[in-house]
């Protein structure tokens, strides 16, 4: 049964995955991406990740998807249909990126991955909030100012001159 | 399920599928989405590896600082391209070849 389940997500996240490639309506694009997204958020919970599965769905699809939403309206009118985009040298693209992932799935499958037995962790919230304030209190700092950075560049970047 | 090459090829079908958009789209925005595929494929690996690595944590930190630089990068790419827009009247990457108007 869960393998089933499992299996469902995984041709789910690649049928969006493919969605978002290749739609020719930005907006189905976007729509497909959070179908992605909310893919990947399953495999994290398949990977004992909830505190990440969380973490993922409100900040990509609750933030990132909605700011990607507000672009598109924004850059287009939205009385006008053609809402599209054109692809060039698809066929180039498409040999590059085939050749491309010819050579990570053989490299992914002729690797003797080293792997250790872990037991399921009961929640990984506690233990990534320790790591954050002790190990990784730097980096969490950095990573405050450089949003705080970002978006005031946002700010400064999209007002209007006057 | 329980292999870690499932994982892996996964993400590596996302990246590649970003790559491809990425490589083949002109539209600003479609552009920003197969970014977005590249650094989702990049946390699954990151998740994956923590898992089957004995379930690391450290794994866990770094696709959060992965997702924190995402959504930075989303805010000022955004602004860009609205002023992208309000410059050439069009998000299309091909046609904004100069930097001044």
């Amino acid at each position: 049964m869960i393998n089933i389940v499992f299996w469902f997500f995984v041709v789910m996240t690649i049928a969006a995955a493919f969605l978002v490639v290749l739609s020719k309506n930005l907006v189905y694009a976007a729509i497909a991406l959070l179908v992605t997204l909310l893919g990947v958020a399953t495999m994290y919970i398949f990977l004992w990740a909830d505190f990440m599965a969380g973490t993922q769905v409100m900040i990509y699809i609750g933030g990132i998807l909605i700011l990607l939403l507000f672009g598109i309206m924004l850059t287009h009118r939205i009385t006008s249909v053609q809402i599209s985009h054109t692809n060039v040298q698809r066929g180039v693209g498409a040999l590059i990126v085939l050749v491309l992932f010819g050579g990570l799935a053989w490299m992914i499958n002729i690797t003797p991955w080293l792997e250790f037995a872990s037991e399921e962790p009961v929640q990984t919230v506690h233990s990534i909030g320790m790591l954050l304030m002790t190990d990784f209190l730097l980096p969490f700092e950095v990573a405050s100012v450089l949003l705080l950075g970002a978006l005031i560049g946002a700010a400064v970047l999209a007002r209007k001159e006057s | 399920m329980d292999s870690l090459q499932i994982y892996l090829t996964l993400a590596a079908i996302l990246f590649s599928l970003g790559m491809f958009a990425v490589m083949t789209r002109r539209n600003a925005i479609a552009i920003l989405m197969g970014i977005e595929l590249i650094l989702n494929a990049a946390n699954l690996n990151f998740i994956a590896f923590a898992r089957f690595g004995g379930m690391n944590l450290t794994g866990h930190i770094f696709a959060i600082f992965v997702i924190v630089l995402a959504a930075a990068e989303v805010a000022v790419a955004l602004a860009i391209i609205i002023n992208l827009y309000q410059n050439f009247k069009s998000i299309n990457v091909d046609e904004a070849q100069q930097m001044k108007q």
